[in-house]
């Protein structure tokens, strides 16, 4: 495998991986550095890649599995996340201004949800998975992996009518 | 897509039991905007995850220069435990150099205590033999 076979088998998840990174790690630099890592540790494997049918499925699981042991050996260390870029994120939104607040604060909630929840509504919600997929990559049971999702999606919408409430009364 | 089927299709979601191509058509229901007041929240909810979907990894992919950089460490490394290696051994060199020179200076300082010793002790005999030798002569002045 060459680089360029290389580069037409990962350029396609490069921005799922990416999304994920940030979604468990929240700032976006350190997203960044983990993708680049994560490919970096494809290329390097990439003679044993080349046997797999799902190069795609194994990156994520790759991704899950190295951003828990960042975050483990964040909190070893005492260090605390720091959410730097809101910003950004507002400037993507500007289209649909009206609901801006409320569209942030969806990704606030989700941010509050248990590792396990963020990882699946990530790969569901966001990335569109198919729930064979997300079993392989999360290493779960198709049950395990529907419950959690179900959790996920009513505790967001939950927490959204409730801060809603808080804003009409 | 009538109300009644959305809220159908809601209630699916909620409990994760809906298929992608339902969620696809869920999604089109709220992008075109025109959402029941109920439902508002779930409007948030895809607005939010179409656009982050949106986003990207911007920067550009590095598959070599990070390689030869961990080679440099290899061959550091190796050099490094050469140079342990070789300063150990000068040192180990040297210490006992200094340890030989210690030893000898020890040596030289009893052997010139005691050469010391010889010669106070030579001294004093021969003091004994001066006096004596002049005893000698007094005896010999009296005996003529």
């Amino acid at each position: 495998m060459n680089q360029s076979d290389f580069l037409k088998v990962v350029l396609p998840f490069k921005d799922k991986v990416f999304r994920l990174a940030k979604r468990l790690l929240v700032s976006t630099e350190e997203a960044e550095d983990a993708t680049q890592e994560l490919i970096f540790k494809l290329w390097r494997s990439k003679d044993k890649i080349a046997g797999y049918k799902n190069v795609e499925a194994f990156a994520m699981t790759m991704t899950k599995n190295y951003c828990f042991d960042r975050l483990k050996s964040k909190q070893a260390s005492n260090l605390t996340l720091v959410h730097s870029n809101y910003k950004e994120k507002e400037t993507s939104l500007d289209k649909k201004l009206e609901h801006q607040d409320s569209v942030n604060q969806v990704h606030q909630l989700i941010e509050r949800l248990p590792e396990q929840q963020k990882i699946i509504i990530q790969l569901r919600d966001i990335e569109q998975y198919d729930f064979d997929e997300i079993c392989k990559m999360v290493d779960m049971k198709p049950t395990a992996v529907r419950v959690a999702l179900s959790r996920a999606r009513k505790t967001i919408r939950e927490q959204l009518i409730k801060k809603h409430n808080y804003g009409v009364s | 897509m009538e109300l009644a089927n959305i809220e159908k299709l809601i209630e699916k979601y909620e409990n994760a039991e809906t298929t992608l191509q339902e969620e696809a058509t869920l999604r089109n229901y709220f992008k075109e905007g025109d959402v029941a007041q109920h439902l508002q929240e779930y409007a948030y909810m895809f607005t939010y995850f179409s656009v982050s979907k949106d986003e990207t990894y911007t920067k550009t992919i590095k598959l070599e220069t990070k390689k030869s950089k961990k080679k440099n460490f290899k061959w550091l490394s190796v050099a490094a435990s050469v140079v342990l290696l070789f300063s150990v051994f000068v040192g180990k060199q040297q210490y006992s150099e200094y340890q030989e020179r210690k030893e000898a200076e020890k040596i030289y300082a009893e052997v010139s205590k005691g050469l010391k010793l010889l010669s106070k002790n030579l001294k004093k005999g021969e003091q004994a033999v001066a006096t004596l030798h002049t005893y000698d002569n007094s005896v010999k002045k009296i005996l003529r």
